[in-house]
Protein backbone atom coordinates (compact mmCIF):
# COMPACT_ATOMS: atom_id res chain seq x y z
CA UNK A 1 0.00 0.00 0.00
CA UNK A 2 1.65 3.92 -1.09
CA UNK A 3 1.24 6.05 0.97
CA UNK A 4 0.10 9.50 0.19
CA UNK A 5 0.32 11.18 3.38
CA UNK A 6 2.68 10.12 6.21
CA UNK A 7 3.27 12.28 8.79
CA UNK A 8 5.79 11.24 11.87
CA UNK A 9 5.66 12.97 15.38
CA UNK A 10 4.79 16.57 14.39
CA UNK A 11 4.92 19.18 16.75
CA UNK A 12 4.30 22.82 16.64
CA UNK A 13 4.26 25.35 18.88
CA UNK A 14 3.11 29.39 18.94
CA UNK A 15 4.93 31.08 21.67
CA UNK A 16 4.80 29.06 24.69
CA UNK A 17 1.18 27.17 23.62
CA UNK A 18 1.66 23.67 22.22
CA UNK A 19 -0.81 23.25 19.01
CA UNK A 20 0.47 19.59 17.85
CA UNK A 21 2.03 17.52 20.23
CA UNK A 22 3.27 14.61 18.23
CA UNK A 23 0.80 13.84 15.69
CA UNK A 24 1.13 10.50 13.34
CA UNK A 25 -1.21 9.99 11.11
CA UNK A 26 -0.97 7.69 7.52
CA UNK A 27 -3.19 8.04 4.61
CA UNK A 28 -3.45 5.48 1.69
CA UNK A 29 -2.89 6.82 -1.63
CA UNK A 30 -7.23 7.30 -2.86
CA UNK A 31 -8.32 7.19 0.90
CA UNK A 32 -10.32 9.64 2.45
CA UNK A 33 -9.18 10.64 5.61
CA UNK A 34 -11.27 12.92 7.76
CA UNK A 35 -9.73 15.42 11.22
CA UNK A 36 -12.20 15.61 13.42
CA UNK A 37 -11.75 18.18 16.63
CA UNK A 38 -13.28 20.84 18.60
CA UNK A 39 -12.48 24.44 17.74
CA UNK A 40 -8.92 25.41 18.49
CA UNK A 41 -7.87 21.48 18.04
CA UNK A 42 -4.93 22.44 15.55
CA UNK A 43 -6.62 21.08 12.54
CA UNK A 44 -5.84 23.97 10.55
CA UNK A 45 -2.63 24.11 11.92
CA UNK A 46 -1.91 20.73 10.84
CA UNK A 47 -2.94 21.35 7.49
CA UNK A 48 -0.98 24.08 6.73
CA UNK A 49 2.22 22.14 7.69
CA UNK A 50 0.78 19.86 5.27
CA UNK A 51 0.58 22.13 2.37
CA UNK A 52 3.89 23.78 2.72
CA UNK A 53 2.53 27.07 4.35
CA UNK A 54 4.13 26.87 7.86
CA UNK A 55 7.14 25.13 9.04
CA UNK A 56 6.85 22.53 11.95
CA UNK A 57 9.03 22.36 15.11
CA UNK A 58 9.74 18.65 15.14
CA UNK A 59 9.15 15.41 13.37
CA UNK A 60 7.76 14.68 9.85
CA UNK A 61 6.04 15.14 7.36
CA UNK A 62 5.48 13.71 3.46
CA UNK A 63 3.30 14.26 0.58
CA UNK A 64 3.22 11.60 -2.17
CA UNK A 65 6.10 10.58 -1.03
CA UNK A 66 8.10 13.99 -0.95
CA UNK A 67 9.23 15.79 2.15
CA UNK A 68 6.76 19.29 3.14
CA UNK A 69 10.02 20.68 4.69
CA UNK A 70 12.84 19.85 2.03
CA UNK A 71 10.98 19.22 -0.65
CA UNK A 72 8.51 21.84 -0.89
CA UNK A 73 8.76 22.19 -4.71
CA UNK A 74 7.35 18.62 -5.35
CA UNK A 75 5.03 18.52 -2.47
CA UNK A 76 3.17 21.63 -4.18
CA UNK A 77 2.75 19.44 -7.59
CA UNK A 78 1.31 17.14 -5.62
CA UNK A 79 -1.48 18.96 -3.71
CA UNK A 80 -3.76 21.22 -3.87
CA UNK A 81 -5.69 23.52 -0.88
CA UNK A 82 -9.46 24.72 0.49
CA UNK A 83 -8.39 26.66 2.90
CA UNK A 84 -10.91 27.39 5.94
CA UNK A 85 -11.67 30.87 4.56
CA UNK A 86 -12.06 31.92 1.26
CA UNK A 87 -9.28 32.61 -0.92
CA UNK A 88 -10.43 33.87 -3.94
CA UNK A 89 -9.72 36.90 -5.85
CA UNK A 90 -12.66 39.50 -4.59
CA UNK A 91 -12.30 41.94 -7.24
CA UNK A 92 -12.40 39.32 -10.13
CA UNK A 93 -14.98 37.68 -11.60
CA UNK A 94 -15.31 33.70 -10.94
CA UNK A 95 -14.61 33.23 -14.59
CA UNK A 96 -11.50 35.39 -14.15
CA UNK A 97 -10.37 33.62 -10.64
CA UNK A 98 -10.37 30.40 -12.77
CA UNK A 99 -8.71 31.35 -15.61
CA UNK A 100 -5.99 33.15 -13.51
CA UNK A 101 -5.39 29.80 -11.34
CA UNK A 102 -5.33 27.77 -14.70
CA UNK A 103 -3.16 29.67 -15.36
CA UNK A 104 -0.51 30.00 -12.63
CA UNK A 105 -1.32 25.72 -12.77
CA UNK A 106 0.44 25.59 -15.87
CA UNK A 107 -1.87 25.37 -18.80
CA UNK A 108 -2.25 27.09 -21.91
CA UNK A 109 -4.45 29.77 -22.53
CA UNK A 110 -7.37 26.88 -24.73
CA UNK A 111 -6.70 24.63 -22.01
CA UNK A 112 -7.66 27.21 -19.10
CA UNK A 113 -10.65 28.21 -20.69
CA UNK A 114 -12.00 25.17 -21.79
CA UNK A 115 -10.92 24.11 -17.85
CA UNK A 116 -12.81 27.07 -16.73
CA UNK A 117 -16.42 26.56 -18.18
CA UNK A 118 -16.13 22.83 -17.49
CA UNK A 119 -15.53 23.66 -13.46
CA UNK A 120 -18.23 26.88 -13.77
CA UNK A 121 -20.73 23.77 -15.26
CA UNK A 122 -19.93 21.92 -12.48
CA UNK A 123 -20.29 23.58 -9.39
CA UNK A 124 -23.31 25.67 -10.80
CA UNK A 125 -21.59 28.73 -11.29
CA UNK A 126 -22.71 29.45 -15.22
CA UNK A 127 -24.57 31.85 -13.68
CA UNK A 128 -22.49 33.95 -12.07
CA UNK A 129 -19.32 33.34 -14.15
CA UNK A 130 -18.88 36.82 -15.53
CA UNK A 131 -20.19 38.67 -11.75
CA UNK A 132 -17.20 39.89 -9.67
CA UNK A 133 -16.34 37.56 -6.23
CA UNK A 134 -17.60 40.48 -3.91
CA UNK A 135 -21.14 40.01 -5.00
CA UNK A 136 -21.30 36.47 -3.94
CA UNK A 137 -22.81 34.84 -1.08
CA UNK A 138 -20.96 32.74 1.56
CA UNK A 139 -22.08 29.94 -0.19
CA UNK A 140 -21.05 30.73 -3.77
CA UNK A 141 -17.90 31.93 -3.06
CA UNK A 142 -16.71 28.62 -1.09
CA UNK A 143 -18.04 26.85 -4.31
CA UNK A 144 -15.46 29.03 -6.47
CA UNK A 145 -12.89 28.31 -3.67
CA UNK A 146 -13.68 24.56 -4.44
CA UNK A 147 -13.36 24.85 -7.67
CA UNK A 148 -10.42 26.34 -8.00
CA UNK A 149 -8.50 24.04 -5.74
CA UNK A 150 -10.11 21.77 -8.30
CA UNK A 151 -8.22 23.37 -11.41
CA UNK A 152 -5.35 21.26 -11.75
CA UNK A 153 -6.88 18.15 -10.18
CA UNK A 154 -3.54 16.93 -8.09
CA UNK A 155 -2.94 13.67 -6.43
CA UNK A 156 -3.61 14.98 -2.72
CA UNK A 157 -6.81 16.92 -1.85
CA UNK A 158 -6.38 19.01 1.42
CA UNK A 159 -10.01 20.64 2.22
CA UNK A 160 -9.75 22.30 5.51
CA UNK A 161 -13.69 22.46 6.46
CA UNK A 162 -14.73 21.85 3.25
CA UNK A 163 -19.09 22.54 3.70
CA UNK A 164 -18.87 24.85 6.52
CA UNK A 165 -21.44 27.81 5.57
CA UNK A 166 -23.54 25.92 2.85
CA UNK A 167 -26.70 25.14 3.02
CA UNK A 168 -27.77 21.14 2.41
CA UNK A 169 -28.67 20.96 -0.98
CA UNK A 170 -24.87 22.40 -2.06
CA UNK A 171 -23.40 20.10 0.85
CA UNK A 172 -24.85 17.29 -0.96
CA UNK A 173 -23.86 18.54 -3.97
CA UNK A 174 -20.18 18.56 -2.22
CA UNK A 175 -20.41 15.22 -1.22
CA UNK A 176 -21.20 14.02 -4.20
CA UNK A 177 -18.13 15.83 -6.00
CA UNK A 178 -15.85 14.00 -3.41
CA UNK A 179 -17.15 10.86 -4.23
CA UNK A 180 -16.40 11.17 -7.91
CA UNK A 181 -13.01 12.50 -7.06
CA UNK A 182 -12.16 9.77 -4.99
CA UNK A 183 -13.19 7.03 -7.54
CA UNK A 184 -10.71 8.66 -9.84
CA UNK A 185 -8.09 7.76 -7.28
CA UNK A 186 -7.48 11.38 -5.63
CA UNK A 187 -6.61 11.47 -1.71
CA UNK A 188 -8.44 13.77 -0.14
CA UNK A 189 -7.57 15.08 3.58
CA UNK A 190 -10.29 16.87 5.41
CA UNK A 191 -11.17 18.17 8.14
CA UNK A 192 -15.28 19.10 9.64
CA UNK A 193 -17.17 20.14 11.92
CA UNK A 194 -20.00 18.15 11.29
CA UNK A 195 -19.43 14.63 12.25
CA UNK A 196 -22.13 12.91 9.71
CA UNK A 197 -20.24 14.46 6.99
CA UNK A 198 -16.91 12.40 8.07
CA UNK A 199 -19.35 9.36 8.62
CA UNK A 200 -20.55 9.27 5.01
CA UNK A 201 -17.56 10.30 3.18
CA UNK A 202 -14.33 9.00 4.96
CA UNK A 203 -12.94 5.93 5.05
CA UNK A 204 -10.95 6.74 8.06
CA UNK A 205 -11.56 9.16 10.70
CA UNK A 206 -9.25 10.56 13.42
CA UNK A 207 -9.99 12.80 16.36
CA UNK A 208 -7.76 15.36 17.57
CA UNK A 209 -7.59 16.68 20.96
CA UNK A 210 -5.16 18.78 23.19
CA UNK A 211 -2.43 18.20 20.32
CA UNK A 212 -2.76 14.77 19.78
CA UNK A 213 -4.88 11.94 17.87
CA UNK A 214 -6.86 10.41 20.40
CA UNK A 215 -8.19 8.20 18.33
CA UNK A 216 -8.32 6.64 14.88
CA UNK A 217 -10.51 4.15 12.57
CA UNK A 218 -13.22 4.10 10.52
CA UNK A 219 -16.40 5.42 12.18
CA UNK A 220 -17.66 1.72 12.85
CA UNK A 221 -14.95 1.24 14.88
CA UNK A 222 -14.94 4.73 16.33
CA UNK A 223 -18.55 3.69 17.40
CA UNK A 224 -17.88 0.68 18.61
CA UNK A 225 -15.00 2.00 21.07
CA UNK A 226 -17.75 4.10 22.55
CA UNK A 227 -20.26 1.05 23.65
CA UNK A 228 -22.88 -1.03 22.91
CA UNK A 229 -25.85 1.03 23.32
CA UNK A 230 -26.17 4.80 24.68
CA UNK A 231 -29.10 5.71 26.82
CA UNK A 232 -30.31 9.02 26.46
CA UNK A 233 -32.29 10.78 29.21
CA UNK A 234 -35.10 13.97 28.40
CA UNK A 235 -37.16 15.59 30.40
CA UNK A 236 -39.69 17.58 28.45
CA UNK A 237 -40.99 19.74 31.59
CA UNK A 238 -37.36 20.40 32.39
CA UNK A 239 -35.73 20.91 29.13
CA UNK A 240 -33.20 18.81 30.08
CA UNK A 241 -31.25 15.44 28.74
CA UNK A 242 -28.28 13.36 29.32
CA UNK A 243 -26.58 10.91 27.11
CA UNK A 244 -24.95 7.56 29.26
CA UNK A 245 -22.87 5.29 27.59
CA UNK A 246 -23.28 1.99 28.29
CA UNK A 247 -21.88 -1.98 26.92
CA UNK A 248 -25.23 -2.83 26.42
CA UNK A 249 -26.04 -5.29 28.54
CA UNK A 250 -29.55 -6.04 30.37
CA UNK A 251 -27.24 -5.74 33.67
CA UNK A 252 -25.43 -2.43 32.58
CA UNK A 253 -28.10 -0.73 31.29
CA UNK A 254 -30.49 -1.66 35.13
CA UNK A 255 -27.52 -0.36 36.88
CA UNK A 256 -27.23 2.88 34.95
CA UNK A 257 -30.65 3.41 35.50
CA UNK A 258 -31.28 2.22 39.30
CA UNK A 259 -27.84 4.45 40.07
CA UNK A 260 -29.51 7.77 38.50
CA UNK A 261 -33.69 7.58 39.30
CA UNK A 262 -33.63 8.61 42.33
CA UNK A 263 -31.62 12.04 40.28
CA UNK A 264 -33.74 12.00 37.49
CA UNK A 265 -36.80 14.16 37.50
CA UNK A 266 -40.45 12.73 37.75
CA UNK A 267 -41.39 12.93 33.95
CA UNK A 268 -37.74 11.88 32.29
CA UNK A 269 -38.27 9.66 29.27
CA UNK A 270 -35.59 7.04 28.14
CA UNK A 271 -34.46 5.65 24.87
CA UNK A 272 -31.73 3.43 24.24
CA UNK A 273 -29.78 3.77 21.11
CA UNK A 274 -26.77 3.06 19.03
CA UNK A 275 -24.23 5.38 19.26
CA UNK A 276 -23.79 8.23 17.08
CA UNK A 277 -20.60 10.11 15.67
CA UNK A 278 -21.82 12.85 18.02
CA UNK A 279 -21.48 10.34 20.87
CA UNK A 280 -18.06 9.50 19.77
CA UNK A 281 -16.83 13.19 19.64
CA UNK A 282 -17.69 14.18 23.20
CA UNK A 283 -16.91 11.07 24.65
CA UNK A 284 -13.38 11.30 22.85
CA UNK A 285 -12.59 14.94 23.17
CA UNK A 286 -14.02 15.19 26.68
CA UNK A 287 -16.48 18.13 26.10
CA UNK A 288 -18.59 16.66 28.79
CA UNK A 289 -17.97 14.07 31.84
CA UNK A 290 -21.97 12.77 30.82
CA UNK A 291 -20.72 9.88 28.47
CA UNK A 292 -17.89 7.70 29.74
CA UNK A 293 -15.84 5.61 27.28
CA UNK A 294 -16.13 2.36 28.47
CA UNK B 1 -14.79 16.29 -15.03
CA UNK B 2 -11.76 13.84 -15.46
CA UNK B 3 -8.82 13.89 -13.29
CA UNK B 4 -6.29 12.86 -14.64
CA UNK B 5 -3.82 12.48 -12.35
CA UNK B 6 -0.66 13.59 -14.33
CA UNK B 7 0.99 16.64 -13.04
CA UNK B 8 1.03 19.50 -15.11
CA UNK B 9 4.24 21.26 -15.69
CA UNK B 10 4.50 24.48 -13.37
CA UNK B 11 3.70 27.45 -15.59
CA UNK B 12 7.89 29.25 -16.37
CA UNK B 13 8.48 32.48 -14.34
CA UNK B 14 7.77 35.02 -17.18
CA UNK B 15 4.30 33.28 -17.68
CA UNK B 16 3.88 33.53 -13.86
CA UNK B 17 5.00 37.28 -13.83
CA UNK B 18 2.60 37.70 -16.95
CA UNK B 19 -0.52 36.55 -15.13
CA UNK B 20 0.31 38.50 -12.15
CA UNK B 21 0.90 41.79 -14.25
CA UNK B 22 -2.46 40.81 -15.92
CA UNK B 23 -4.57 40.54 -12.48
CA UNK B 24 -2.57 43.58 -11.25
CA UNK B 25 -4.00 45.89 -13.93
CA UNK B 26 -7.08 44.91 -13.87
CA UNK B 27 -7.46 45.36 -10.53
CA UNK B 28 -6.12 49.12 -10.94
CA UNK B 29 -8.61 49.39 -13.68
CA UNK B 30 -11.54 48.21 -11.30
CA UNK B 31 -10.80 50.31 -8.36
CA UNK B 32 -12.23 53.30 -10.05
CA UNK B 33 -11.49 55.65 -6.96
CA UNK B 34 -7.91 55.07 -7.05
CA UNK B 35 -8.09 55.33 -11.22
CA UNK B 36 -9.86 58.59 -10.80
CA UNK B 37 -7.57 60.27 -7.94
CA UNK B 38 -4.48 58.97 -9.64
CA UNK B 39 -5.63 61.17 -12.75
CA UNK B 40 -7.72 64.04 -11.08
CA UNK B 41 -4.75 64.71 -8.66
CA UNK B 42 -2.18 65.55 -11.05
CA UNK B 43 -4.23 68.15 -12.82
CA UNK B 44 -5.31 69.52 -9.37
CA UNK B 45 -1.52 69.81 -7.96
CA UNK B 46 -0.59 71.24 -11.47
CA UNK B 47 -3.27 74.02 -11.18
CA UNK B 48 -2.55 74.54 -7.76
CA UNK B 49 0.96 75.02 -7.57
CA UNK B 50 0.92 77.02 -10.65
CA UNK B 51 -1.70 79.47 -10.19
CA UNK B 52 -2.42 79.35 -5.98
CA UNK B 53 1.45 79.14 -5.06
CA UNK B 54 3.26 79.66 -7.87
CA UNK B 55 2.62 84.19 -7.96
CA UNK B 56 4.10 84.04 -4.06
CA UNK B 57 7.29 81.62 -5.35
CA UNK B 58 7.97 83.24 -8.18
CA UNK B 59 6.12 86.36 -8.84
CA UNK B 60 8.26 86.87 -12.05
CA UNK B 61 5.61 84.43 -13.73
CA UNK B 62 7.40 81.14 -15.45
CA UNK B 63 7.04 78.93 -11.99
CA UNK B 64 4.90 75.98 -14.16
CA UNK B 65 8.60 75.21 -16.30
CA UNK B 66 10.27 75.17 -12.59
CA UNK B 67 7.86 73.08 -10.77
CA UNK B 68 6.52 70.38 -13.47
CA UNK B 69 9.36 67.84 -13.02
CA UNK B 70 8.75 68.09 -9.04
CA UNK B 71 4.55 67.43 -9.55
CA UNK B 72 5.61 64.47 -11.78
CA UNK B 73 7.93 62.97 -8.61
CA UNK B 74 4.89 64.06 -6.52
CA UNK B 75 2.36 62.00 -8.44
CA UNK B 76 4.31 59.13 -8.94
CA UNK B 77 4.83 59.03 -5.05
CA UNK B 78 0.53 59.54 -4.75
CA UNK B 79 -0.07 56.78 -6.77
CA UNK B 80 2.51 54.28 -5.85
CA UNK B 81 1.51 54.45 -2.11
CA UNK B 82 -1.48 52.27 -3.59
CA UNK B 83 1.31 49.67 -3.93
CA UNK B 84 1.79 49.51 0.11
CA UNK B 85 -2.27 49.03 -0.01
CA UNK B 86 -2.44 46.19 -2.41
CA UNK B 87 0.38 44.44 -1.17
CA UNK B 88 -0.98 44.39 2.27
CA UNK B 89 -4.53 43.56 1.15
CA UNK B 90 -3.22 40.46 -0.28
CA UNK B 91 -0.96 39.25 2.42
CA UNK B 92 -3.49 39.51 5.02
CA UNK B 93 -6.16 37.89 2.39
CA UNK B 94 -6.21 34.20 2.49
CA UNK B 95 -5.41 34.18 -1.26
CA UNK B 96 -1.84 34.73 -0.61
CA UNK B 97 -1.59 30.77 1.03
CA UNK B 98 -3.86 29.66 -2.21
CA UNK B 99 -0.87 31.16 -4.41
CA UNK B 100 1.42 29.82 -2.06
CA UNK B 101 1.00 26.18 -2.14
CA UNK B 102 1.20 25.97 -5.91
CA UNK B 103 4.03 25.45 -7.66
CA UNK B 104 5.01 28.96 -8.39
CA UNK B 105 7.14 31.59 -7.14
CA UNK B 106 4.31 33.45 -5.25
CA UNK B 107 6.40 36.91 -4.72
CA UNK B 108 5.46 37.38 -8.56
CA UNK B 109 2.14 38.59 -6.94
CA UNK B 110 3.72 41.53 -5.71
CA UNK B 111 6.11 42.15 -9.24
CA UNK B 112 2.08 41.86 -10.74
CA UNK B 113 0.91 44.89 -8.72
CA UNK B 114 5.15 47.39 -9.51
CA UNK B 115 4.13 46.79 -12.96
CA UNK B 116 0.58 48.03 -12.32
CA UNK B 117 1.83 50.77 -10.36
CA UNK B 118 4.82 51.50 -13.16
CA UNK B 119 1.78 51.80 -15.93
CA UNK B 120 -0.72 53.96 -13.57
CA UNK B 121 1.68 56.41 -13.16
CA UNK B 122 3.14 56.53 -15.91
CA UNK B 123 -0.44 57.27 -17.48
CA UNK B 124 -0.60 59.85 -14.75
CA UNK B 125 2.89 61.43 -15.70
CA UNK B 126 1.35 62.07 -19.53
CA UNK B 127 -1.59 63.67 -17.70
CA UNK B 128 0.91 66.09 -15.58
CA UNK B 129 2.91 66.95 -19.11
CA UNK B 130 0.14 67.76 -21.18
CA UNK B 131 -1.90 69.69 -18.06
CA UNK B 132 1.86 71.40 -17.83
CA UNK B 133 1.67 71.57 -21.39
CA UNK B 134 -1.53 73.93 -21.03
CA UNK B 135 -0.23 76.31 -18.79
CA UNK B 136 2.92 77.50 -19.53
CA UNK B 137 5.44 74.45 -19.19
CA UNK B 138 7.48 75.59 -22.28
CA UNK B 139 10.17 72.62 -22.27
CA UNK B 140 12.89 72.70 -24.79
CA UNK B 141 14.34 68.70 -24.63
CA UNK B 142 15.07 67.31 -27.50
CA UNK B 143 13.90 63.91 -28.30
CA UNK B 144 16.77 61.82 -26.77
CA UNK B 145 16.63 64.25 -23.82
CA UNK B 146 12.84 63.56 -23.47
CA UNK B 147 13.69 59.47 -23.90
CA UNK B 148 16.05 59.99 -21.12
CA UNK B 149 13.89 62.32 -19.22
CA UNK B 150 11.41 59.24 -19.32
CA UNK B 151 13.80 57.05 -18.12
CA UNK B 152 14.96 59.04 -14.69
CA UNK B 153 11.03 59.08 -14.14
CA UNK B 154 10.35 54.87 -14.76
CA UNK B 155 13.26 54.67 -12.39
CA UNK B 156 11.91 56.51 -9.68
CA UNK B 157 8.47 55.34 -9.78
CA UNK B 158 9.83 51.84 -10.28
CA UNK B 159 12.33 52.28 -6.68
CA UNK B 160 9.44 54.14 -4.80
CA UNK B 161 6.93 51.28 -5.76
CA UNK B 162 9.29 48.44 -4.46
CA UNK B 163 9.73 50.69 -1.25
CA UNK B 164 5.87 50.68 -0.87
CA UNK B 165 5.78 47.18 -1.98
CA UNK B 166 8.33 46.40 1.35
CA UNK B 167 6.35 48.46 3.44
CA UNK B 168 2.80 46.52 2.16
CA UNK B 169 4.84 43.33 3.36
CA UNK B 170 5.76 44.51 6.69
CA UNK B 171 2.52 46.45 7.59
CA UNK B 172 0.20 44.43 9.67
CA UNK B 173 -3.03 45.98 7.75
CA UNK B 174 -4.16 47.73 4.75
CA UNK B 175 -4.72 50.56 6.56
CA UNK B 176 -1.29 50.44 8.92
CA UNK B 177 0.49 50.33 5.19
CA UNK B 178 -1.41 53.37 3.76
CA UNK B 179 -0.27 54.95 7.22
CA UNK B 180 3.48 53.70 6.63
CA UNK B 181 3.47 55.04 2.93
CA UNK B 182 2.61 58.60 3.71
CA UNK B 183 6.16 59.53 5.61
CA UNK B 184 7.72 58.86 2.12
CA UNK B 185 5.23 61.23 0.63
CA UNK B 186 6.53 64.36 2.29
CA UNK B 187 10.13 63.75 0.55
CA UNK B 188 9.26 65.66 -2.84
CA UNK B 189 8.79 68.32 -0.63
CA UNK B 190 11.71 68.71 1.52
CA UNK B 191 14.03 68.95 -2.00
CA UNK B 192 14.48 71.32 -4.67
CA UNK B 193 11.08 70.25 -6.54
CA UNK B 194 8.90 73.52 -5.33
CA UNK B 195 11.82 75.80 -4.31
CA UNK B 196 15.08 75.99 -4.51
CA UNK B 197 16.84 75.14 -1.98
CA UNK B 198 19.30 77.86 -1.22
CA UNK B 199 15.99 79.35 0.22
CA UNK B 200 15.86 76.87 2.63
CA UNK B 201 17.35 76.89 6.03
CA UNK B 202 20.91 76.03 6.52
CA UNK B 203 19.72 72.97 8.61
CA UNK B 204 17.28 71.87 5.81
CA UNK B 205 19.49 72.27 3.06
CA UNK B 206 21.71 69.11 4.03
CA UNK B 207 18.60 67.23 4.06
CA UNK B 208 17.28 68.62 0.64
CA UNK B 209 20.56 68.21 -0.86
CA UNK B 210 21.48 64.08 0.38
CA UNK B 211 18.71 62.77 -0.46
CA UNK B 212 17.06 60.97 -3.82
CA UNK B 213 14.60 63.43 -5.53
CA UNK B 214 16.55 66.54 -5.68
CA UNK B 215 18.79 65.00 -8.11
CA UNK B 216 16.35 63.16 -10.05
CA UNK B 217 14.18 66.67 -10.14
CA UNK B 218 17.90 68.62 -11.57
CA UNK B 219 18.50 66.04 -13.66
CA UNK B 220 15.19 66.01 -15.32
CA UNK B 221 15.01 69.94 -15.43
CA UNK B 222 18.13 69.70 -16.86
CA UNK B 223 17.04 67.18 -19.66
CA UNK B 224 13.91 69.28 -20.36
CA UNK B 225 15.04 72.72 -19.64
CA UNK B 226 18.36 72.74 -20.45
CA UNK B 227 19.67 74.11 -16.99
CA UNK B 228 23.57 71.86 -15.82
CA UNK B 229 22.73 68.57 -15.18
CA UNK B 230 26.35 67.79 -13.49
CA UNK B 231 26.95 65.11 -10.98
CA UNK B 232 22.92 64.64 -10.23
CA UNK B 233 22.60 62.42 -13.14
CA UNK B 234 24.80 59.56 -12.25
CA UNK B 235 24.35 60.59 -8.07
CA UNK B 236 20.46 60.25 -8.88
CA UNK B 237 21.26 56.64 -10.91
CA UNK B 238 23.16 55.30 -7.55
CA UNK B 239 20.36 56.74 -4.85
CA UNK B 240 17.46 54.47 -7.40
CA UNK B 241 19.79 51.34 -7.48
CA UNK B 242 20.81 51.20 -4.04
CA UNK B 243 17.45 51.96 -2.98
CA UNK B 244 15.85 49.51 -5.27
CA UNK B 245 18.30 46.70 -3.94
CA UNK B 246 17.54 47.21 -0.89
CA UNK B 247 13.85 47.20 -1.04
CA UNK B 248 14.06 44.10 -2.86
CA UNK B 249 16.25 42.60 -0.53
CA UNK B 250 13.59 43.67 1.73
CA UNK B 251 10.92 41.99 -0.12
CA UNK B 252 12.46 39.17 -0.22
CA UNK B 253 12.89 38.88 3.31
CA UNK B 254 9.47 40.47 4.71
CA UNK B 255 8.01 37.91 2.44
CA UNK B 256 9.57 35.01 4.02
CA UNK B 257 8.67 36.00 7.61
CA UNK B 258 5.48 36.94 6.59
CA UNK B 259 4.94 33.90 4.87
CA UNK B 260 5.89 31.43 8.06
CA UNK B 261 3.43 33.17 10.62
CA UNK B 262 0.48 32.36 8.59
N1 LIG C 1 -0.20 32.04 13.73
C1 LIG C 1 -0.56 31.71 14.98
N2 LIG C 1 -0.02 32.33 16.03
C2 LIG C 1 -0.36 31.99 17.30
N3 LIG C 1 -1.24 31.04 17.61
C3 LIG C 1 -1.81 30.37 16.61
C4 LIG C 1 -1.51 30.67 15.24
N4 LIG C 1 -2.24 29.84 14.46
C5 LIG C 1 -2.96 29.08 15.29
N5 LIG C 1 -2.72 29.39 16.58
C6 LIG C 1 -3.31 28.74 17.76
O1 LIG C 1 -3.24 27.36 17.60
C7 LIG C 1 -4.40 26.71 18.07
C8 LIG C 1 -4.96 25.82 17.00
O2 LIG C 1 -5.46 26.60 15.94
P1 LIG C 1 -6.06 25.98 14.63
O3 LIG C 1 -6.49 27.09 13.77
O4 LIG C 1 -5.09 25.01 14.05
O5 LIG C 1 -7.32 25.20 15.20
P2 LIG C 1 -8.49 24.46 14.41
O6 LIG C 1 -8.50 23.06 14.92
O7 LIG C 1 -8.34 24.64 12.96
O8 LIG C 1 -9.75 25.22 14.97
P3 LIG C 1 -11.14 25.58 14.23
O9 LIG C 1 -12.00 24.36 14.31
O10 LIG C 1 -11.69 26.67 15.06
O11 LIG C 1 -10.84 26.00 12.84
C9 LIG C 1 -5.35 27.82 18.50
O12 LIG C 1 -5.31 27.90 19.91
C10 LIG C 1 -4.77 29.07 17.89
O13 LIG C 1 -4.97 30.15 18.73
MG1 LIG D 1 -9.44 25.55 11.53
Amino acid sequence: MKLAIEVKGLRKSFGGQTVLGGVDISVAEGEIYALLGPNGAGKTTLINILTTLVPADGGSARIAGYDVASEGGKVKQSISLTGQFAAVDEMLTAEENLRMMCRLSGMTAAESKRRTEELLRRFDLSGAARKRVKTFSGGMRRRVDLAISLVASRPVLFLDEPTTGLDTVSRRALWDIIAELKASGMTIFLTTQYLEEADQLADRIGVVNGGRIVAEGTAAELKARVGGEVIELTSEREQWSRTVATTGSVQDIGRVLNALAPTLPPDTQVTIRRPSMDDVFIALTHQTSEVSVS
Amino acid sequence: MNPTLSPLNPPSAAATNAVFIRRSLTLSLRNTESLLMAIILPVMLMLLFTYVFGGAIAPGGDYANYVVPGIILLCAGYGAATTAVDVSTDMTNGIIDRFRTMPIRSLSVVTGHVAASLARNLVATGVVIGVALLVGFRPNGTFVEWVAALGVIVLFILTLTWLYAAIGLVAGSPSAASGYGFILLFLPYLSSAFVPIDTMPDWLRGVARHQPITPLIETIRGLLLGTPVGDNAWIGAVWCAGLILIALVWCGAAFRKRAGRR
